[in-house]
């Protein structure tokens, strides 16, 4: 236990120990949100479907949490760079338990990079239906962490080096951003997007954030809140069973 | 302390380490000499769980490494021939994540980072991050982790790579000096045979997988006829040049080096 502990710290102590890189990735949300917010708000609400301010910002937190979990699953590749995986890898520890902390780790500092994007919509207008719906909306946060971070281990473990990272921020990350319906509501779509969309898992988690949210606004869910939890629950499991898999494979 | 018997690795038909078989004594420092890709870190990785042997026998402390891997793990302190520090977390962090890991207790821990910070000289620095550190300040703190847990047997894989005379120098005489109060076994690499020279008690000589000579460097030098180790070395193992084919792992080194501007 003691050395899930440590690694989880030892995430954190990364984390709040670079602060440019913090303040640096707030910037782009902070453009989704202020500019695409506000610049898209009057046609949105010509079409129906009310405030595209509030309708993006659950969005918004997803997109930073979604960015943050897989990088740190693929700080993986950078403690391999510089030699602390090694360190880690050799220790009379079970790998699961290096798994899991350094996973736990990741996952805390993506929600804790959320709930600071989440302040930033409050600050500037965002307002939830309710303020109970919040707790519940950082649950899915979790959730969408927790996942999202074993996407990171897995290819962390696949990838030697970091030319692949670029690969994998163009080719997945990204996508799964867009394909998510962050930006653009689900329902009513054709059916090719309709069917990418549901693919993908971060689709599940921004729904369930706008569910409870946005309750008895203009927004419908596109699955409900019900279906979210139970698709992030089960993907994110057998996700991170196979970044564990993954992890335990790594040579050194 | 450390029994090797017939040990093998191949990697496909090639053959990195080929019937090797040494002891070394408690409380010993044993240099083990060789030219590039002659079988060093793959013996050292096998002795130390990284990698399985093909064949061939291996006790630590009478324990097998493949079948004992933690127990094993937590007999010996390993110090890597690359850093595996991590530079965002200052000295005395490294060494409690390390202490941690190892199942060191809270106290034994504590006093035991201050005398090994103390002994290798890095105390007053202790609250710095190590990214900040002199390449010879961050060897000697990856030994002085290597100590924390009071390791049986302490594998050193060419620990002075890169460091200044001066510096050297140092962390051999600390070294020594562990060794001598805590009676800890040293298993070292190194191709600066005057090190080897001067610190080892005995010497294995290992040349295409095969180990060619083994004794005190004395009798080393007595075997070929030559006045120095290094020339007794190149008497053993040939004067051409051996090129070792660079890895993914020191490809994505150089990248790093190149890309963190030399700050790491």
């Amino acid at each position: 236990m003691s050395a899930i502990y440590i690694l989880w710290l030892r995430e954190l102590k990364r984390y709040t120990r670079s602060r440019a890189q913090i303040v640096a990735s707030l910037g782009q949300p902070m453009l989704y949100l202020l500019v695409l917010g506000f610049g898209l708000n009057p046609v949105f609400k010509r079409a129906g479907y009310g405030s595209y301010f509030q309708f993006i910002a659950p969005g918004v937190i997803g997109m930073s949490v979604l960015f943050s979990s897989v990088f740190s699953g693929l700080g993986l590749l950078w403690d391999r760079q510089f030699g602390f995986l090694k360190e880690t890898l050799v220790a009379p520890v079970p790998r699961i338990q290096i798994m899991i902390g350094r996973t736990l780790g990741g996952c805390t500092v993506a929600v804790i990079q959320g709930l600071l994007v989440l302040a930033i919509c409050l600050v500037s207008g965002f307002r939830p239906t309710t303020f109970l719906s919040i707790p519940v909306a950082i649950g899915f946060m979790v959730l969408i962490a927790l996942l999202f971070a074993a996407v990171g281990v897995i290819f962390g473990s696949s990838l030697q080096d970091m030319q692949g990272f670029q690969l994998i921020m163009n080719f997945l990350v990204l996508p799964i951003y867009f394909l998510s319906g962050a930006m653009f509501p689900l329902t009513n779509q054709g059916k090719v997007l309709a069917f990418v969309t549901a693919l993908d898992p971060l689709s599940y988690g921004i729904d369930g954030m706008r569910s409870v949210l946005l309750a008895s606004s203009a927004f419908r869910p596109a699955f409900g809140p019900t279906l979210d939890l139970a698709v992030l629950a089960i993907v994110g499991s057998i996700l991170l069973m196979v970044g564990a898999y993954r992890f335990s494979k790594i040579e050194i | 302390m450390i029994q090797v018997r017939n040990l093998v690795k191949t990697f496909g038909t090639f053959s990195a380490v080929n019937d090797v078989s040494f002891d070394v004594a408690e409380g010993e420092i044993f240099a083990f000499l060789g030219p590039n890709g002659a079988g060093k870190t793959t013996t050292i990785k096998m002795l130390t769980t990284l990698l399985k042997p093909s064949s061939g026998q291996i006790q630590l402390d009478g324990l097998d490494p493949q079948t004992h891997q933690n127990q094993a793990r937590q007999r010996f302190g390993i110090v890597f021939q690359d850093p595996s520090l991590d530079g965002d977390l200052t000295a005395w962090e490294n060494m409690e994540i390390h202490g941690v890991l190892y199942h060191v207790p809270h106290k034994q821990r504590h006093q035991r980072s201050e005398e090994l910070l103390k002994l290798f000289e890095l105390w007053d620095r202790r609250k710095e991050q190590v990214k900040k550190f002199s390449g010879g300040m961050k060897r000697r703190l990856e030994i002085a982790r290597g100590f924390l847990h009071t390791p049986k047997i302490l594998f050193l894989d060419e620990p002075t790579l890169g460091l200044d005379p001066q510096s050297r120098n140092q962390l051999w005489t600390h070294v020594k000096r562990v060794n001598e109060s805590e009676r800890v076994t040293v298993f070292l690499t190194t191709h600066y045979m005057d090190e080897a020279d001067r610190v080892a008690h005995r010497i294995g000589v290992i040349d295409h997988g095969k180990l060619v000579a083994t004794g005190t460097p004395k009798e080393i030098k007595e075997q070929t006829g030559t006045e120095t180790l290094e020339d007794a070395f190149l008497k053993l193992t040939g004067s051409s040049i051996r090129d070792e084919s660079a890895n993914s792992a020191d490809q994505m080194r150089q990248f790093a080096k190149m890309w963190s501007g030399g700050r790491r």
